[in-house]
């Protein structure tokens, strides 16, 4: 019990908070960036009556329902650890940053799950056009979700369109220990929502998200051309793949550049902590380092001089605000931002390699044979899905200490142009009223001894989950689309409507079998 | 939009979203009470496995779309009662996490059951399915139970209490309720989707599944006006109120006896109006209070919960816009999925 005590309720929070959004984090950006695809494929199914879309389209909304189903029961556990973990936190910003999520349960989640019943098990009730408005209303649905958390997180980020103003309890103001209470009211909901990060931060997740969904099309594609098998739906799939994370894989790097920028502007200690630039001063452009938080500086630096001041300001010699502007207890830790932020910007890099070389084999006609490039297909898939989460711990890692980040004030009035303004001592003054420390947002009625216990179901759940997920999702891909025998078309002929009429009864046939059928 | 909403006064605001908060509550213990019911029968109703994934397939559209009830009733609450919010989930905390354990388990095992290959695997998951759905519907009752009869907070609105203070009898027998009440609606509407002899068999459990809700719902109510003293204070001061509990006994009486004549969807709607009217019997219990405390100065009232009016105001927006939206496609992916039950290629 003595042990249990002793246990830190925020460091487990933290952990906690870490594991199951990391895990949950898994299935967002695969539902978003394969509901495209669906859109997609129903789409041309609906204009050109083409069989094999049809087919594809039900292949992938097998795989997509599985990670809707965990993406779901998932991300309930987040809004509710707002309040049994964080619920200071909560005090602090329910009145703003619950209206997004209100209105993220009204507006998205009612959206998707509607529609998503008649998406999986609505094929032989409504018509091909019905079928097409639910998956485009699902789609919809999760694009609208994105818009709303990422509007609730860039808030945390970047506050704006609020005040903070006393708490009252039975008409006076609220005092617990000589200490007033005070919270986050909103001003301006358009402000809150549209905050000065909303936009270019919604741009590069959704677009990550649109790469994960385009690397798992064209990894399962090339994995079926390497095992000889499904052949022309392995080509267009591997080809329409292929074609999202092309252009997914630039605008993600012009979306990160510019979301650099305004980071710079607004939270210039998490981009300090991104580049380990301990000191103020022109900044390079760390390609790879161990950071060497004692000594305040990068060990083993491959670093392009002055490169990073020229991508942040187009100055070579412009200066770029370091950690010493900051007091050691307002600095981010540099590790994770660090490792993270290089694996995100690694990989990014790679699939834009990926990309153009796979272009190029596509245009002499030597894709679907080269069986190494394949093979790298196969795995970019794991190594998106890295990327979004390295991108994403990156960003919440970084702006740590601030579960509530406070704003700064920079000389000139506009972030990010001239310069912090900072005390006589040359370190940036918080304004403490305006933020949370995520030290102080943790519950207080919550023992670490509950938190352990919770930690620990969840670990043993989510590995469960994490094995029978793979497991299911690998039976799935194994087993293949069902291609119907009238594949490709677009004339119906008496011998295709006899097709037709066979399957039906195959179909039926399935129908009494236990387990039976081909999707179950 | 802003001008049409003038009559209401900052005063009446956090009462109005007390009223909303409830119908979001309401909407979610009908929707999701007949499939977490299913769920709890079918740990004992089906015999073999094309009766279990009957079973399954006939919430199969819909569970999903139910569960949103909560997730926006839990969004409400946290936007428009930060307060509330921020006292109840830290107080329940290991309620609330055994209630993700268990939501999460239901979700995932009625689409991992039909992957099963083994007899095992698959009886392992309809396990995981019953006991989660079992939970779910048992830790809502408990919680209810509590907020009823007060928690121990401070000044601060943090519980000082225990997890063994929040299992006294009374919130068991709260949560038992809410079981039976859940396999009641669960049996009514697996009566509905299904036919033959497993739809003859679900008609008996209905029964058996009403005489027990009756039996205990008898039994909380004496508790309640016994030992509950709080609970009762409004029904003394608005004899009017008296009204809901009678219409309460009223519509639990009719739902026994469509069960009995086999008209399903009376029934159905019968025990809908049971359980509504649960939900304003719990809303009078409580008021001006959203949540009780066992020291009535540390009680949490609905206005000190509430927050700003304007976030009040575009709440009130919002649900303006959204809810007619959801209710049309509520209704028009019913009607998609009504009548029985068949199993396709793409069920479960």
């Amino acid at each position: 019990m003595e042990l249990f005590a002793a246990l830190d309720t925020v460091l487990l929070s933290r952990l906690q908070f870490a594991l199951t959004i990391m895990f949950h984090y898994l299935f967002p950006p695969l539902t978003i960036g394969l509901g495209v695809v669906l859109v997609y494929l129903g789409l041309r199914y609906v204009m050109t009556g083409d069989r094999l879309f049809r087919d594809a389209q039900k292949f992938w909304t097998k795989i997509y329902a599985l990670n809707f189903a965990m993406g779901v029961s998932t991300g309930i556990v987040m809004e509710f650890e707002f309040g049994t973990n964080w619920s200071v936190y909560s005090e602090f910003v329910g009145d703003v940053f619950g209206s997004a999520l209100a209105a993220e349960g009204i507006f998205a989640f009612f959206l998707e799950s509607g529609f998503l019943a008649v998406l999986v098990f609505g094929w032989d009730r409504v018509g091909p056009k019905m079928h097409l408005f639910s998956t485009m209303m699902v789609s919809l649905g999760s694009i609208f979700s994105a818009v709303w958390i990422v509007a609730a997180n860039s808030w945390q980020q970047t506050p704006a369109g609020h005040h903070i103003v006393p708490v009252y309890r039975r008409g006076e103001p609220w005092v617990v220990d000589g200490e007033l209470m005070m919270r986050a009211e909103i001003t301006d909901f358009w402000a809150m929502v549209f905050n000065p990060t909303t936009v270019i931060r919604l741009t590069h997740t959704l677009t990550g998200a649109f790469i994960v969904g385009g690397s798992l099309v064209a990894s399962v594609g090339a994995w079926y051309l390497l095992k000889n098998r499904h052949i022309e739906f392995a080509r267009r799939s591997l080809n329409g793949g292929l074609i999202v994370m092309t252009i997914g894989a630039f605008t993600a790097a012009a979306t990160g550049h510019l979301q650099a920028k305004i980071t710079y502007a607004y939270q210039p200690a998490k981009m300090a902590a991104y580049e380990g630039h301990f000191e103020t001063g022109p900044g390079h452009l760390t390609v790879f380092g161990i950071p060497d938080v004692k000594n305040e500086t990068v060990r083993y630096d491959l670093s392009i001089p002055r490169a990073y001041s020229f991508l942040l300001k187009e100055d070579l010699n412009a200066e770029i605000i370091g950690l010493d502007r900051f007091a050691p207890e307002d600095r981010p830790p540099i590790w994770i931002p660090f490792v993270t932020y290089r694996v995100m910007v690694g990989i990014g890099t790679y699939l834009i390699v990926l990309s153009i070389v796979a272009v190029v084999f596509r245009l002499r006609n030597k894709l679907y044979t080269h069986r190494p490039l394949l093979f790298l297909f196969v795995i970019t898939v794991f190594l998106s899905l890295i990327a979004n989460h390295g991108g994403w711990v990156a960003c919440e890692v970084g702006r740590q200490p601030w579960i509530v980040h406070p704003p700064l004030e920079w000389t000139g009035g506009e972030p990010g142009v001239g310069d912090v303004v900072v005390d006589e001592t040359g370190v940036v003054q918080y304004d403490e009223t305006q933020g949370l420390r995520t030290t102080d947002a943790v519950s207080k009625a919550i023992s670490g001894e509950q938190v352990l216990g919770s930690l620990i179901g969840f670990g043993l759940i989510y590995g469960l989950l994490f094995i029978v997920w793979i497991t299911v999702l690998h039976q799935k891909i194994q087993k293949g689309p069902d291609i119907s025998e009238d594949a490709d078309t677009s004339s119906a002929s008496v011998e295709d409507l006899l097709n037709i009429s066979s399957s039906r009864v195959s179909h039926s046939k399935h129908m009494i079998e236990p387990n039976g059928g081909s999707g179950a | 939009m802003i001008a049409m909403m003038s009559w209401l006064s900052a005063e009446s605001l956090p009462f109005v979203w007390f009223t909303l908060i409830g119908c979001l509550l309401t909407g979610y213990l009908i929707l999701d009470g007949f499939d977490l019911g299913v769920g709890v029968l079918h740990l004992f109703v089906p015999k073999d496995e094309t009766e279990r994934r009957l079973s399954v397939n006939s919430i199969g559209p819909l569970w999903d779309g139910n569960e949103v009830w909560l997730v926006t009733f839990g969004g409400a609450l946290f936007a428009m009662f930060p307060y509330a919010y921020a006292t109840a989930f830290p107080a329940f905390y290991t309620a609330f996490i055994l209630l993700l354990f268990a939501l999460i388990f239901r979700a995932v095992s009625m689409e991992f059951r039909g992957k099963m290959h083994s007899k095992l695997g698959r009886r392992m998951w309809d396990i995981g399915f019953g006991i989660g759905s079992f939970l779910a519907a048992f830790l809502f009752g408990v919680a209810g139970g509590n907020v009823v009869s007060g928690l121990q907070l401070n000044e601060r609105g943090d519980y000082t209490g225990s997890l063994m203070d929040q299992l006294s009898p009374y919130p068991l027998a709260c949560g038992l309720l809410i079981v039976l009440l859940f396999t009641l609606h669960g049996a009514i509407f697996l009566y509905m989707k299904l036919t033959g002899d497993y739809q003859q068999r679900i008609a008996n459990t209905a029964k058996v599944s009403w005489v027990l809700f009756a039996i205990i719902y008898a039994v909380v109510t004496v508790w309640t006006l016994a030992t509950v003293p709080r609970a009762t204070e409004n029904f003394a001061d608005v004899p009017a109120l008296w009204l809901i509990p009678i219409f309460n006994v009223v519509m639990i009486t009719l739902t026994g006896w469509m069960v009995w004549r086999r008209i399903a969807f009376a029934a159905f709607l019968c025990n809908s109006g049971s359980i509504a009217s649960m939900v304003i019997l719990l809303a009078a219990a409580l008021f001006p209070n959203l949540i009780n405390a066992t020291d009535p100065a540390m009680d949490l009232r609905i206005v000190d919960a509430a927050s700003s009016t304007r976030t009040l105001t575009i709440g009130l927006i919002v649900v303006g816009i959204g809810l007619p939206f959801v209710l049309i496609y509520t209704t028009i992916i019913y009607w998609t999925f009504r009548g029985k039950t068949r199993l396709e290629s793409h069920s479960y």
